[in-house]
């Protein structure tokens, strides 16, 4: 039963139901659902689950937007024994098979209007489950109706056997190869982080935390997370598509925390300079996902009089590596801070040796928050985790270089690999490359990330086109668009009759960013 | 072409990068259909603005002024209505 310290994740939601049962632990649309509805519903859907044969261990795939029903479902699928792995709703049909597969998950909860995405992935998988909210009573073959069977289950706390090192999570991120990796986190790793983050942003059940960032990041998961940690009540919204509604929601709602990133302070410093924004209900702000501009700070201070600002830096394979604190905002508003409460961080040189103050060197990360390596992939997993202080112990070898202060504050330098960061999500030129080169008149394609004021970084693509081949700048958004999450299509697509290479004959970005100077220039 | 017609064609060329008359209803939500994202918005504003000589306001970006093709085009008839009457 229910202990005093949490060792499962889900023992979170039961203690802080046990003790505030009425009080709102989630706001989603017109959803306002209390504490003991959302264990309600957790306990029915871990019986469906278990009658559904997941068993200790099995994964669960979660396919929703940010709808009430996907935040419960998180703790009905670890009351089940099982382990989560939660899917952006943007995801196409392709990638969501792969990680489908990869996961070799049993069963997929969804909802109706996503049946255009995995009705073409259940034919392919016929062993796969599917069980789908909806309004509608007609459902294709093959798809049951989630309410349905929630209906007739009992809302009682199924038989727990899982232990603390037990999988909870499989997060899903893009790597280099183009192709997404699973994050193995434990109920301990997570629960460990969680705690950490709660301690330093001294949330209490008093708060309401605000986020529109997807649950299947790590960042937006950690949001739901923590009010159910520390009792507090969490508004969320579907995304930040129509912003008007999503400030109102603020007000309305009187949050207290706001968890954003620097493309959503971009654009809100947009809308304020238009019509001045208020929020005088906030008094913490998160930034993380990517280096928040120091230019923004001050527009941020007018727009949320009442907050401390906490800039943050973390990777999905330990969550969260660094905080700021917020006194230090403007002092240095180039930096990350120090390590999280409970963990370190070392710079460390090609030969495994602490560089020296204000020297560059490569962020290793030392805690109880790391994953346990990518799912299925131990050759990756040792090139990241690589042997730490103690015997048997492992480090974190993040992929970014970063230099330290004299506090022992941290500021970012550079990422050691390829990836892409517009509005805060990484993007795998490879993945995009990949897709773009489905299209049979594609001859070359190279894609990298410049500047963008909004996105951080806008994906741009460099294509060739097969000799005596007609390619369109259409066709090449359209194909990314039909296999890749919107924020992974190009923004600027240029058409190129061949793409310059280096003396070895081999493609290389970095040159054809020098020949494209000025075509760059003239993009918006 | 009419209003409906022309919000269409724009989708189909600039969102969903395609000629398939059959993958837009007019009714169908952009959000529940994976359609757009925030620059998407943007960008629809702009090109009805642009098109049909109106001016959206800040606080009219709203699923109901612009998440279907139905909604866009109910929207900027009554923008232009108003602006008529003005």
């Amino acid at each position: 039963m229910m202990t005093a310290v949490p060792r499962l994740l889900q023992d979170i939601l039961l203690s802080t139901a046990a003790r505030y049962p009425d009080h709102i632990a989630l706001v989603v649309d017109d959803a306002r659902m209390s504490y003991r509805e959302v264990t309600d519903y957790a306990f029915k859907l871990a019986h469906v689950l278990r009658a559904s044969g997941v068993c200790r261990g099995d994964r669960v795939a979660i396919f929703m937007d940010n709808t009430w029903q996907c935040a419960a479902s998180v703790y009905g699928v670890l009351l089940a024994g099982g382990v989560f792995v939660l899917i952006n709703a943007q995801t196409k049909s392709d990638k969501l098979a792969f990680i489908l597969r990869d996961s070799d998950s049993g069963i997929l909860l969804s909802e109706q209007h996503l049946i255009r995405v995995f009705g073409p992935v259940t034919e392919q998988l016929p062993a796969l489950r599917v069980l789908c909210t909806s309004k509608s009573k007609v459902l294709p073959d093959g798809v049951e109706n989630l309410d349905d069977a929630l209906a007739d289950m009992p809302a009682t706390l199924p038989p727990q056997s899982a232990i603390t090192m037990d999988l909870a999570a499989l997060i899903y991120t893009s790597g280099t190869t183009g192709f997404p990796k699973g994050v193995m986190h434990t109920h301990q790793s997570l629960l460990f982080v969680l705690d950490s983050i709660t301690e330093y942003l001294g949330l209490s059940r008093n708060d309401r935390l605000f986020s529109a960032l997807p649950l299947n990041f790590g960042y937006g998961l950690f949001q739901w997370l923590s009010a159910v940690r520390v009792g507090a009540t969490l508004v969320l919204e579907r995304s930040f598509i129509y912003p008007m509604q999503v400030f109102k929601r603020m007000n309305d709602e009187a949050v207290t925390s706001f968890a954003s990133v620097p493309t959503i302070f971009a654009m809100m410093l947009a809308h304020d300079a238009k019509q001045p924004l208020r929020f005088p209900s906030v008094r913490m702000l998160t930034n993380a996902a990517a280096m928040l501009p120091a230019e923004f700070i001050l527009g941020i201070r007018r727009m949320f009089p009442q907050a401390g600002l906490y800039k943050m830096y973390g990777q999905t394979e330990c969550i969260r590596s660094a905080y700021l604190n917020p006194a230090l905002a403007e002092i240095k508003p180039q930096s990350v801070g120090c390590a999280i409460p409970g963990t370190e961080l070392l710079l460390l040189d090609e030969n495994g040796k602490e560089v020296a103050t204000g020297e560059v060197g490569t962020l290793h990360v030392r805690g109880p928050h790391l994953m346990r390596g990518y799912w299925k992939q131990p050759e990756k997993t040792a090139e990241v985790l690589v042997p730490g202080l103690l015997p048997g112990e492992f480090m974190l070898k993040s992929g970014d270089l970063f230099r330290r202060d004299a506090d022992g504050d941290f500021y970012f330098v550079s990422r050691s690999d390829e990836i892409i960061k517009s509005r805060g999500e990484k993007v795998s030129p490879a993945e995009v490359e990949n897709a773009i080169y489905s299209l049979p008149a594609v001859h070359e394609v190279v894609v990298a990330g410049i500047p963008d004021p909004i996105l951080g970084e806008a994906v741009c693509a460099f294509v060739a086109a097969r000799e005596g081949e007609n390619l369109s700048v259409q066709q090449i958004k359209h194909i990314c668009n039909e296999r890749l999450e919107n924020y992974m299509v190009p923004k600027h697509v240029l058409l190129l009759p061949e793409l310059p290479r280096t003396i070895n004959g081999k493609l290389s970005r970095k040159l054809i960013m020098e020949q494209c100077v000025t075509l760059l220039a003239t993009l918006e | 072409m009419n209003m409906k017609k022309i919000i269409r064609h724009y989708i189909m060329e600039n969102l969903l990068f395609t000629e398939d008359e059959s993958v837009l209803q007019d009714s169908s939500s952009f959000l529940d259909g994976g359609i757009i994202d925030s620059t998407g918005v943007m960008e629809i504003i702009l090109f009805i603005e642009e098109t049909f000589g109106i001016k959206v306001d800040d606080n009219e970006m709203l699923p109901a002024n612009l998440d279907s093709v139905d909604n866009l085009a109910a929207f900027v008839q009554r923008k232009q209505a108003q602006a008529v009457a003005a």
